[in-house]
This record gives C-alpha cells, sequence and structure tokens, in this order.
C-alpha cells in the first residue's frame, strides 16, 4: 500500500511549503507557497481515502475551489498593494508593526 | 405585641435615620420637621419594644426566640444569618436603649435647637440607635460586630460633631483608634470560638461549650481574654479608657447617650452574654474583676481633681464601668446588669443635668461675648438658685451614684460589692477587689459632692453682667430630666435585694434567669448572709454618707478661684489633675515611637521603596517591559508571524504524539 | 513497480518544491511548481484518484498556476534584480523548524484520529463527530470501476448543500477579485 508513504511525502512537501512561507519575502511566491501546502494536504486526503472512502476526494474538490478563489482574491489584492508601493516585498508592507 | 416584630425597633430609627439624613443635605433648616421625626421614631420604637415585653412579661420564654430575617454569609461550615434574639437580657437592653434614648432624643431637641447642624446631628442619633439596637439583638457574635463598629463609628462622628475645631476631631480619631484596638480582641475571640465551638450563634455557644471546651482551659481563657479587650475598648476600661474623656468634646446629649448610658456599656453586655464562657474560665474572671476594680479606684481618683463638670462625670462613667466589670467579673452577672441599668438613668441624669447647667452659662457668656470657659466649674457656683429644677434633679442623682438608700444606685452598687466579698471566700484577692471597690465609693461620693458644691451652691463667679442672663432650661429639657429623676429615684425597686421582701421574688434577678443559669450552674454566685450582708450595706452607706459630708465641706471650706485666675496646682493635686499624666505616657511610649516607625521605617522604606518603588513601579515597569517585548514581536514582517506560529505548531504536535 | 513508479514521482516532487522556494525568479519559481503538481497528479493516479488527478492538472496546474504567471508578468516581476530570500539564521532556524514539523507529522500519522481526540479531550470518548468521519463508509477505491462516478455519487449526495455553496463562494471571490483589481469602479 502507498497509504504511508504518502502521508510522509505529503508532510514533506508541506515542511517545504512552510519553509518558503518563512524564508521568502516575495509576495507571489508567498502564494505559490500556500498553494504549495494546500497540494501537500489534498495528497493527505487522496491518500487516506484509499483506506476510508470516496469522502476525501469530496474534500480535495472542495480545498481546490477554495484554493482557486483564494488564488483569485489574493492576486487581486496583490495587484492593488502594487498598484500602490511599486513593490510586492513584504519587506515594504510592514504597516502593522507595533 | 409577637416578638417577630422586633425588626421594627430596628426598622424606625432607621427610617428616622434616612428622613433626618436626606433633610440634613437638602434641607438643614427644616428644624420643626427634624424635631419631630427624631424623638418620634424612638418613641415609637420604644412603643414596640414595651409592647414586645408586656407580650412576654406573663410568660418569659425559657429559650432565646430568635427571628432570622435573611441569610448573610455561607462558606462551608460557617453559615451566619441575620436574625435577631429576643430574650429576657436582649429585651432589658432594647428597654433601656429606646427608653432612655427617647428621653435624650427629646433633651436634644432643645438641647441642639441653636444648632446649624440640627438635622445632622439627629441623623447620627438615630443612626447610633440602630447600631446599638442591631449590637443588643443580634442573634450571633458576626451580627453583634456589626453593631459594636456601627455605634464605634456613630461615636465618631458624634465626638467630631463640631468638626471645625480640630481638637474635636483629634478626639473622634482618637475614640475610633483605641477602639480598633479591643475590636481586634473581638474579632481573634470570635476566630477562636468559630474554631472550637463551630457556631456564632449564642444559643449554640451556651449550649455547646461546656462540652466543646474545658473549664478553666487554656482555650476559653484565651477567648474570654480576647472578648475582653474588645469589652476593654468599648467599654473604657484600663489601659484603654483614655478616649472616653476625650469623647467629651462632643454634643452633652451625646455624652449622655453613648458615653455614658448605653454604648460604653455594651462591653458589659458582651460579658453578660457570653456569661457561660466567662463562668468556665475562672483565671479570666478574675482579670476582669481585677481590671474593673482597677479603674473603679483609677477612674475615681482622676475625678477627684477635675474642674471641667463633664470631665468629672467623664471619669465618674469610666469608674461606673469598673464596677459593673467587678460585678461581672465576680460572676453576678444580675448585678452587672443590673447596675448597667440604674447607671444609665442616673448617669444619662447627670449628663443631661450638666449639658442643662452648660446650656444656661454658654447663653450667658454668648449674651455678654465673653470667651470664660462655660464648662469649668469654677466659673460657676450658686447656679441652685437660677435652675432649681436641675438642681434637685441632679443631687437626686448624685445621691444614686454615691450609693444613698433609697436610691437606685445603692441597690445595685451594693450587690456588686456585695457578690465580690462574696466570692472572697472562694478566692481571698476578691476582698482586695471589694476593699478597692469600696475605697472608690467613697471617692465617688466625694468627688460628686463636690461638682454639686462648686456648681450650685457657694457665691456664684461666672460674672456680674452674666449673671442676670443665667435662667432655667426650657420645658423640653426638664422634661425628660424629670422622668429620669423619677427613675433615678424608684429604679432600684428592679431588683430589691431578697431580705427585703418575702418570698423567692428577685426582680431582675428571676427575671434574667433563664439567661443566665447556665452560667450560674458553672459558677455560683455567693452572697453573704446574715450579720455580714447587714454589716456590708451599713459600711456602705456609712461611706457614702461620709463622702458626701466631705465632699461638701472640703469643697466650700475655702475660697474657689475663677478659673483665669486660678493657681497652678501643686503635688499629688497636680499628678490627678494631670489625669496621672497617662496621656501623656502613651503618647510618648506608644505613639511617637509608633510615628517615628510609620515616618522611618514604613513610609520611607516599606511605602515608598518596597510598596511604591517594587509594587507599583516595578508592576508598571514589568508591564511596559512585557509590552515592549510584545511589540517587538509585532514587527510587521510576516514571516517571523508564521515562525512564531509553526514553532507554537510544533509544540502542539509534540505534546499531542508524546 | 507501482512503488518504484511513486517514489520517482514522490522525488520529483520533493526537488521541484524545494527548487520553487529557492528561486530567486518567480517565473522560475511558478514553473517548478508546475512540476510539482504533475509529480502529484501522477501519485493521485497511482493512489487511484484518476478524477482528481485530472483536476489537479485542468485546476491546478493549468487555471492557478496561469493566473500565477499572468500576474507575474502584468507586474513585469521576472526581471527584479535582487533576491527577495532571507538567509543565515532566519533560514537555519525556518530549515530546523520544517525538520522538526516533518518529524512531528510523520509521528502523528501513526495516531488514529479517535484515539487523537480522546488525547486532545480526554472524556468525550468515541462516538463524537470526529468518530464518525473516521469509521464512515470504508470501502476500498480500488474497488470501483467507475472512477469519476465514485466521487460523484457522495459529491452530489452527501455533500450536495457544502458543494451548491462552494458556487457562491467562487461567484463572490470573481466579484471580489474584480472590485479589487480594477482602478475605479
Amino acid at each position: 500500500m502507498l497509504l504511508g508513504p504518502s502521508l510522509v511525502l505529503s508532510a514533506i512537501l508541506f515542511a517545504i511549503g512552510v519553509i518558503g512561507v518563512m524564508i521568502r519575502r516575495n509576495a507571489i511566491v508567498l502564494f505559490m507557497c500556500v498553494e504549495l501546502m494546500l497540494n501537500a494536504v489534498n495528497l493527505s486526503f487522496v491518500a487516506l481515502s484509499t483506506a476510508h472512502g470516496f469522502g476525501g476526494q469530496v474534500m480535495v474538490f472542495f480545498v481546490m475551489t477554495v484554493a482557486a478563489a483564494e488564488a483569485a482574491v489574493g492576486l487581486a489584492i496583490i495587484l492593488a498593494i502594487f498598484r500602490h508601493t511599486r513593490s510586492v516585498d513584504l519587506k515594504n508592507i510592514n504597516l502593522l508593526q507595533g | 405585641m409577637n416578638p417577630s416584630w422586633i425588626w421594627l425597633t430596628i426598622a424606625l430609627p432607621f427610617a428616622g435615620f434616612l428622613v433626618n439624613g436626606t433633610l440634613a443635605l437638602v434641607k438643614p433648616d427644616a428644624k420643626r420637621v427634624v424635631s419631630l421625626v427624631g424623638p418620634g421614631v424612638l418613641l415609637a420604637a420604644f412603643g414596640v419594644a414595651a409592647a414586645i415585653f408586656a407580650g412576654l412579661w406573663s410568660q418569659p420564654p425559657e429559650e432565646s426566640i430568635v427571628v432570622p430575617l435573611w441569610a448573610w454569609i455561607g462558606a462551608g461550615a460557617l453559615e451566619i444569618n441575620l436574625a435577631l434574639q429576643v430574650d429576657q437580657l436582649s429585651l432589658v437592653m432594647l428597654l433601656v436603649v429606646t427608653g432612655v434614648g427617647s428621653l435624650i432624643h427629646i433633651f436634644s431637641v432643645g438641647y441642639m435647637h441653636a444648632d446649624p447642624g440640627f438635622a445632622r446631628f439627629f441623623a447620627y442619633l438615630n443612626l447610633f440607635v440602630v447600631f446599638m439596637l442591631v449590637l443588643v439583638l443580634g442573634s450571633s457574635l458576626p451580627v453583634l460586630f456589626v453593631g459594636w463598629e456601627g455605634v464605634g463609628l456613630c461615636s465618631y462622628l458624634l465626638i467630631g460633631f463640631w468638626y471645625q475645631e480640630k481638637a474635636n476631631a483629634d478626639a473622634g480619631k482618637k475614640a475610633f483608634i483605641v477602639n480598633r484596638i479591643g475590636d481586634v480582641g473581638v474579632m481573634i475571640a470570635m476566630f477562636l470560638i468559630f474554631w472550637s465551638i463551630g457556631s456564632l450563634e449564642f444559643t449554640d455557644i451556651a449550649k455547646r461549650a461546656p462540652e466543646a471546651l474545658a473549664v478553666g482551659g487554656t482555650l476559653v481563657t484565651a477567648i474570654t481574654l480576647f472578648l475582653f479587650l474588645g469589652c476593654a475598648g468599648k467599654s473604657a476600661q484600663i489601659p484603654l479608657y483614655v478616649w472616653l474623656p476625650d469623647a467629651m468634646a462632643g454634643p452633652t446629649p451625646v455624652s449622655a447617650l453613648i458615653h455614658a448610658a448605653t454604648m460604653v456599656t455594651a462591653g458589659v453586655y458582651l460579658v453578660a452574654r457570653t456569661s457561660v464562657l466567662f463562668a468556665m474560665a475562672p483565671v479570666s474572671s478574675m482579670v476582669v474583676a481585677g481590671v474593673g476594680a482597677l479603674t473603679a479606684l483609677f477612674a475615681a481618683s482622676i475625678g477627684l481633681r477635675q474642674y471641667d463638670i463633664k470631665k468629672v462625670l467623664a471619669y465618674s462613667t469610666v469608674s461606673q464601668l469598673g464596677y459593673m466589670f467587678l460585678g461581672v467579673g465576680s460572676a453576678a452577672f444580675t448585678a452587672g446588669v443590673f447596675h448597667l441599668v440604674t447607671h444609665a438613668f442616673f448617669k444619662a441624669l447627670l449628663f443631661l443635668g450638666s449639658g442643662s447647667v452648660i446650656h444656661a452659662m454658654h447663653h450667658a457668656y454668648h449674651a455678654t461675648h465673653s470667651h470664660d470657659d462655660p464648662q469649668d466649674m469654677r466659673n460657676m457656683g450658686g447656679l441652685r438658685k437660677d435652675m432649681p429644677v436641675t438642681f434637685w434633679l441632679m443631687l437626686l442623682a448624685t445621691f444614686a451614684i454615691a450609693g444613698v438608700p433609697p436610691f437606685s444606685g445603692f441597690f445595685s452598687k451594693d450587690e456588686i460589692l456585695a457578690s465580690a466579698f462574696g466570692r472572697g471566700a472562694e478566692h481571698p484577692i476578691y476582698y482586695v477587689f471589694w476593699a478597692m471597690g469600696a475605697v472608690a465609693a467613697l471617692m465617688t461620693a466625694f468627688y460628686m459632692m463636690r461638682l454639686i458644691a462648686m456648681t450650685f451652691f457657694g457665691e456664684n463667679r461666672t460674672g456680674e453682667k452674666e449673671r442676670a442672663h443665667l435662667h432655667e432650661a426650657p420645658a423640653v429639657m426638664t422634661g425628660p430630666l424629670l422622668i429620669l429623676g423619677v427613675l433615678t429615684v424608684v429604679g432600684g425597686a428592679l431588683n430589691f435585694p431578697t431580705f427585703w421582701l418575702t418570698g423567692p421574688h428577685h426582680g431582675l434577678e428571676s427575671w434574667l434567669e433563664p439567661v443566665l443559669a447556665p452560667a450560674a450552674k458553672l459558677m455560683p454566685v455567693h452572697l453573704p448572709h446574715g450579720a455580714t450582708e447587714y454589716a456590708l450595706i451599713g459600711a456602705a452607706v456609712v461611706i457614702a454618707l461620709l463622702g458626701l459630708t466631705a465632699g461638701y465641706r472640703a469643697t466650700l471650706s475655702r475660697k474657689i478661684p475663677v478659673a483665669k485666675d486660678a493657681p497652678e496646682e501643686v503635688g499629688f493635686a497636680k499628678v490627678l489633675f494631670h489625669k496621672y499624666y497617662i496621656d501623656e505616657i502613651y503618647q510618648s511610649l506608644i505613639v511617637r515611637p509608633l510615628v517615628a516607625l510609620s515616618r522611618l521605617v514604613l513610609w520611607k522604606v516599606v511605602d515608598q521603596g518596597v510598596i511604591d518603588g517594587l509594587g507599583v513601579n516595578g508592576s508598571g515597569g514589568l508591564a511596559r517591559g512585557l509590552g515592549w517585548l510584545g511589540g517587538r514581536l509585532q514587527s510587521g514582517q510576516l514571516g517571523l508571524y508564521v515562525l512564531v506560529f509553526v514553532v507554537g505548531a510544533v509544540w502542539l504536535l509534540h505534546a499531542v504524539v508524546r | 513497480m507501482t512503488e518504484i513508479v511513486f517514489y520517482v514521482l514522490a522525488i520529483s516532487a520533493v526537488l521541484s518544491a524545494i527548487l520553487c522556494i529557492t528561486q530567486k525568479n518567480p517565473v522560475p519559481s511558478a514553473l517548478w511548481l508546475v512540476s510539482t503538481m504533475f509529480a502529484l497528479a501522477g501519485i493521485y493516479v497511482l493512489l487511484h484518484a484518476q478524477f482528481i488527478a485530472a483536476m489537479q492538472v485542468l485546476v491546478y496546474a493549468g487555471a492557478v498556476m496561469v493566473l500565477f504567471l499572468f500576474v507575474i508578468m502584468l507586474l513585469n516581476l521576472g526581471r527584479d534584480g535582487g533576491s527577495d530570500i532571507k538567509k543565515g539564521p532566519v533560514a537555519l532556524v525556518a530549515t530546523f523548524l520544517g525538520a522538526a514539523l516533518v518529524a512531528a507529522l510523520v509521528a502523528v500519522r501513526g495516531t488514529s484520529v479517535a484515539g487523537l481526540a480522546d488525547r486532545l479531550n480526554p472524556g468525550v470518548v468515541a462516538g463524537s463527530p470526529l468518530g464518525v468521519v473516521a469509521g464512515g463508509d470504508v470501502q476500498s477505491a480500488a474497488s470501483f470501476t467507475n472512477a469519476i462516478g465514485a466521487v460523484a455519487a457522495p459529491m452530489f449526495q452527501t455533500y450536495l448543500v457544502p458543494f451548491e455553496i462552494t458556487s457562491v463562494l467562487l461567484l463572490a471571490a470573481a466579484v471580489g477579485a474584480v472590485v479589487l483589481a480594477k482602478r475605479k469602479l
């Protein structure tokens, strides 16, 4: 069975996504890292659906929908920010600084 | 009337307090309403009390009737209801407080009429009665303690009633602070009682104490001594008596009501109420009797050489309270309560009489714009012609306090001395106490007659112009005096000695018997009988007459100088005049070191250093530091947020897996 | 045979992912992410989820990543000179945390959902909602020949209402994206 290795792979991919979020400052790459994490989770769902039924695959479908929506809105926000600051570097987007 | 209506006696004065207090705030010159409401609620309360008393007169309750009002404190095994207790003892106190209180309220209408704080005065006075009734009616120690503290508050407010003068405000503070020392004792006693007996209800204490505590044991001795510390504070016994003479700074009706008739007797009441405990602790009883006898002697000797008419009466009160404690310390609880009642009559009369004199003197000096002291007896003299009613009534009261038969004081004082003498058979030290009491009785007769002689006999020393303005007080003031005069004369009938009457009837004693029976079983009273009894009575009468005669002769044998021309006292008289320098000794031994300690250590080191520096500024600094750290965390950099978040996530997962 | 294919795909997915997050230029980053997604699509096929694999290629690799590239091109970010990758201690800490996360997740894998729920929330025993999900209709995906039908049945029966709600979500996202991106309405 591929369930165990799939889950390990899912964990590795998820961690890579997290590391990417931590070390990158480019907003678009950050979004890509988030997509990577969503994909890792999808892999878990699919792998587990082999043991626990098709509910997991349906959930993957929903995740994809949400990811698409999130990408659309997120990229629109990046567009708006870019217009404002001429940059997508998060270093320049720190209005929440304490 | 059904005893469950007892709450009305408290509610009525409280309503009066609310009305008068509101008027004092919004319409201080509404004197007509105030003078109707103030004494009116008291008279109504007295009516209720009398009706309840009449209902129980023919069939006195075997056990205390407890009237619960509502649950107050519930915490584990501690359950305290706000409940009122109706029994023989609390009924006696209730009648005294409301009865004498009503008379003093009526007197105050005349005495305080020109005062701008008229409404405020009656508000305080009503509030005092409320708390005093809570004190005497409370069915458990905590409820009693509420009243105990409440009367202390009202005492403070009324001593400092004329607060514009700093001396008066200081006297109020002194009374309050000295009373705190005693209150600590009451609280510790309450803790110990709850710890050992498991209840703070008086009925439970009386029932369970003989099983829960060992007779003469350390614990019961400690409890009673702590209780007595509280009584010494409230009832002005050595060493905490110093506040009472200063308390005379308040208006004279206050001195009569609070500092003579009711509040200061609360200590005696508390001892009588917890008589079972005192009966179980012979050592404590001895301490109580000893302190009482010593206070009686000590205060009476100071009274010999005072010139302020109210100061004499104040020391006389301290001395008479000492007698009461001598009585309850000799297990003669009935005698103590009996003297409490008669003392309330004649001392209230004396104070109100002195108030009437001061009233006249004040008006005389006011009319001529003189600044002489209207309370100094050296400025009086010969007033019997100007104020005959006051004179005759005060003379009666003097006979009563001196112990001349058949006035009321004779019976109560004689019973106390006889009980002390009787206990001497068991513990010879009580003979000493008896002797001290007897000497104090001699002094009492002396200084009281000196007061009468200086005030009412001899030549008038008030001044030529002022003399014309001296006049008798109005009827609203002499009326209550007359009633008190009657009570002073016949009050002794409450508890005639056995041999005067045939049969077992023994007024107050048989009335109080159900309440005091548990104590009497543990520590019976031994009254001397036969020849000894007659000898004691004879000695008491001789002492009284001797003191009175000596007081009259010694005072009028030489010319008394007016206060402002008076020479300095010399010798022992100077020591007495300065009250044995007790205030000065306390000042240098206790107050000054305490102030120095507070200033140097508590203020500079503890307050500024530890509390302000570490506590207040320290916690502020800590919060600011933490805020700064938190601020650093809020860098606005998303990467850092995620980093922290992941640390938390890993830690959580680790905790789950472990 | 299946295992070999799986590990080839897995290694290529991990490598592509690492390259994705370490490229200076966002355009190659996006392309490496597409590569990861293709590898994952292959793994989905191996896991008998052909429908999801197709969706992965169509929606993710096709639509979403094209959107990303489109924005990158639109903002002209590809030629940006400086690197935005953090170096030094931050990178080290991040890598360490990533490793720790993998370790923790792998350790969690051995725990059943019901057991986890019990450990997190002692007292709530089996029969809780989590338990129901875990013990749902357990059927092997391999037994279905009609892969699309197998997914469609629960989607349009059990999950019909959530499915309809996602359509509202998509509409809202479309409107929101337009509002945000337009200069003036």
